[in-house]
């Protein structure tokens, strides 16, 4: 059973990873927290495309001059693929980031506070 | 590959993408280039999907290869009848909102013209792109660009919306990412990307934990992108605080293009046989569609906000399509496809109403409407029609897609949700006269009076026409669905159902 738990160990990373993103998401109270904790919920699903593209003992996937003789044995390669898609995937996740902390400065020019209680005890006040 | 009419599937989404470009350059030194450049976009992607409607209608289901390569290692852009008419409707309301966003921008975020109405079409770009994918990487990038698009232009918005955007933003990626942990646990089992491959690959799979959990993860992510009850609480605020441009396109658009991608995976990329008998996932959304319709139909009735009490009906109405799309059977996905299309049309209206309504007189609480009708009359009869509509009263579209959901759920044989079906149109009765009572009915009080009329003369002050047109032809819309409703069903929606129902 260990042995089970240890051999997976990437997809025990990511699922922690995961949780904790989701908890930051969810449980913190500061917006720039939460905003750490949607990063981390990101990066932890990129963590895991990683793990399901590589293989113990395999090569970046660069053809060789070798290879091109004979037939080239994928066996031999990491799977590029979702390491490509993670390409696109780490880029919407900056895109987003950069998003979210635009309009964190948004909501403190307006609150002057970014605790989320106090945003909507103002809000309460204001009535907006 | 011929170069004749299928490039219209290429260029309906990159002139408006590219446009999008071109306008902040444009307009960085001639500003009021950026409107009509918005209006170009848009018109020609409305031509090509009317193109691509015509094509698919004459020869079925189109492919186009990106750059050549074959579908299970290029990305391929793939258009079917469903396709066809999510694309129509979505460039025909981009392109009414775009119309009418002129005078609603200038005078909400004047200062931020030029990016506003780049951000608008990069949106609108997204939703085109999801519809028009076949692979499914690929319509999580789309995904992504609309929604980034749409924090920006809810942003923006009054004195609440930087706080409802955030809200959006940490919903919006639990649901994108949700998304895209699912195609990774699809891909893990079958290793391809491609919507076509995947469901010949999927059926001997079916019992595998991976794609089962990946099944699960493309649900939730969905339903939390399209507003699902009970996963909703991003859209009221969402939809209410945004520039009303900004929520006439969301609201009509974004939701259901959701829904679109949801009937896409349920019924295209797995089996219906999977869907329905294999894990009776339709049943569970059934249920939890019909708690949606009647909870948003509550909620709705307890706002005296005019922008709120629509957001809720969102969700009631998302709860139709849900249903329609649960309940899995001919009668009842044609009333949730048909659903799509009439609530995009009669939601736009009503928003667009919304919005001409704090244009003119800046004000949004229900009760303050009374004597509108003197003043507005045209765009009141419009907001009247489109409500008719979402109460569903024929000749009006609304009644055409409740009366085959009520057909789907008598041959499931699920005879709660025609109790549930009929009631929410009580209910949506109630709060949509309550509105029109005030409108019409009402006699006016002398707040308003200061707005140059006395309590008993109110002078005739309508709309500009570049906003009061795209109400009228959208509401106009809305009846003529419901006329040739039997037409839209006979030759596109038809050919959408999956064959096996």
């Amino acid at each position: 059973m260990l042995e089970y738990i240890i051999s997976k160990y990437n997809y025990w990373v990511y699922i922690f990873l995961m949780m904790l993103g989701l908890y930051g998401m969810i449980g913190k109270r500061n917006l720039v927290k939460k905003l750490i904790g949607m990063n981390i919920f990101q990066v932890a699903i990129i963590l895991f495309y990683i793990s399901i593209g590589s293989k113990v003992g395999g090569d970046i996937p660069i053809l060789t001059a070798e290879d091109l003789h004979g037939m080239a044995d994928p066996g031999k390669y990491l799977n590029p693929i979702p390491h490509v898609l993670m390409l696109t995937a780490i880029v919407v996740g900056i895109a987003t980031t950069g998003v979210a902390l635009a309009i964190i400065i948004m909501i403190y020019n307006r609150y002057k506070t970014l605790a989320e209680d106090e945003i909507l005890e103002i809000r309460k006040k204001t009535g907006a | 590959m011929s170069y004749g009419y299928e490039q219209c599937i290429v260029l309906i989404v990159t002139v408006p993408l590219i446009t999008s470009f071109l306008v902040v350059l444009l307009g960085w030194f001639k500003r009021w280039l950026c409107y009509p450049l918005v209006l170009a976009a848009l018109g020609v992607s409305f031509l090509c999907s009317l193109g691509i409607l015509d094509l698919v209608m004459e020869r079925g289901t189109i492919h186009y290869w990106q750059g050549g390569w074959e579908p299970p290692w290029g990305i391929e852009y793939v258009v079917d009848h469903l396709n066809a008419f999510m694309l129509v409707m979505l460039t025909f309301i981009g392109l009414m909102v775009a119309i009418y966003s002129k005078k609603s921008i200038e005078r909400e975020i004047p200062e931020k013209l030029v990016p506003y109405y780049s951000i608008f079409l990069l949106m609108v770009t997204g939703l085109i792109g999801i519809t028009v994918t076949g692979d499914l990487f690929n319509a999580f990038v789309f995904l992504e660009i609309a929604s980034l698009t749409a924090y920006a232009l809810i942003a923006v918005g009054e004195d609440g919306a930087p706080m409802a955007a955030f809200n959006y933003v940490i919903m919006g990626t639990i649901g994108a990412c949700f998304y895209y942990l699912g195609i990774g646990y699809v891909y893990i089992a079958t290793g391809s990307l491609n919507m076509a491959d995947l469901s010949q690959l999927l059926p001997a799979l079916y019992h595998n934990k991976a794609v089962l959990v990946g099944f699960a993860l493309f649900t939730v992510g969905i339903a939390v992108k399209m507003g699902l009850f009970p996963l909703h609480v991003w859209l009221p605020d969402a939809y209410t605080y945004a520039p009303s441009a900004t929520s006439a396109v969301i609201a009509p658009l974004f939701t259901k293009v959701m829904a679109y991608l949801m009937v896409r995976i349920f019924f295209t990329l797995f089996k219906p046989h999977f869907s329905i008998d294999l894990i009776p996932i339709t049943q569970i959304l059934t249920w939890v569609a019909a708690g949606g319709i009647i909870a948003g139909s509550i909620l709705a009735i307890a706002q005296t906000d005019l922008k709120r009490m629509l957001a809720y009906s969102s969700i009631a109405n998302i709860g139709y399509i849900v249903l329609g799309i649960g309940l899995a059977n001919r009668m009842g996905l044609t009333g949730g496809l048909l659903h799509i299309l009439n609530h995009a049309f009669m939601k736009g209206t009503l928003f667009l109403v919304a919005g001409g309504i704090m244009y003119k007189m800046g004000m949004r609480d229900i009760t303050q409407f009374r004597g509108l009708h003197k003043k507005m009359p045209f765009t009141m009869a419009a907001f009247t029609i489109a409500a008719l509509s979402m109460i569903g009263i024929p000749p009006t579209g609304g009644f055409f897609s409740k009366f085959y959901l009520v057909l789907g759920a008598i041959d499931a044989r699920q005879w709660a949700f025609i109790v549930v079906l009929l009631a929410s149109s009580l209910l949506n009765a109630v709060y949509f006269f309550r509105v029109i009572e005030n409108i019409y009915l009402e006699p006016p009080v002398t707040a308003y009076a200061t707005d140059g009329g006395t309590h008993e003369e109110i002078k005739r002050d309508e709309l500009p026409l570049s906003m009061l047109v795209p109400i009228l032809i959208m509401a106009a819309g809305v009846v003529l669905l419901g006329i040739f409703n039997e037409r839209i069903i006979a030759f596109i929606i038809r050919f959408a159902v999956p064959a096996s129902f």
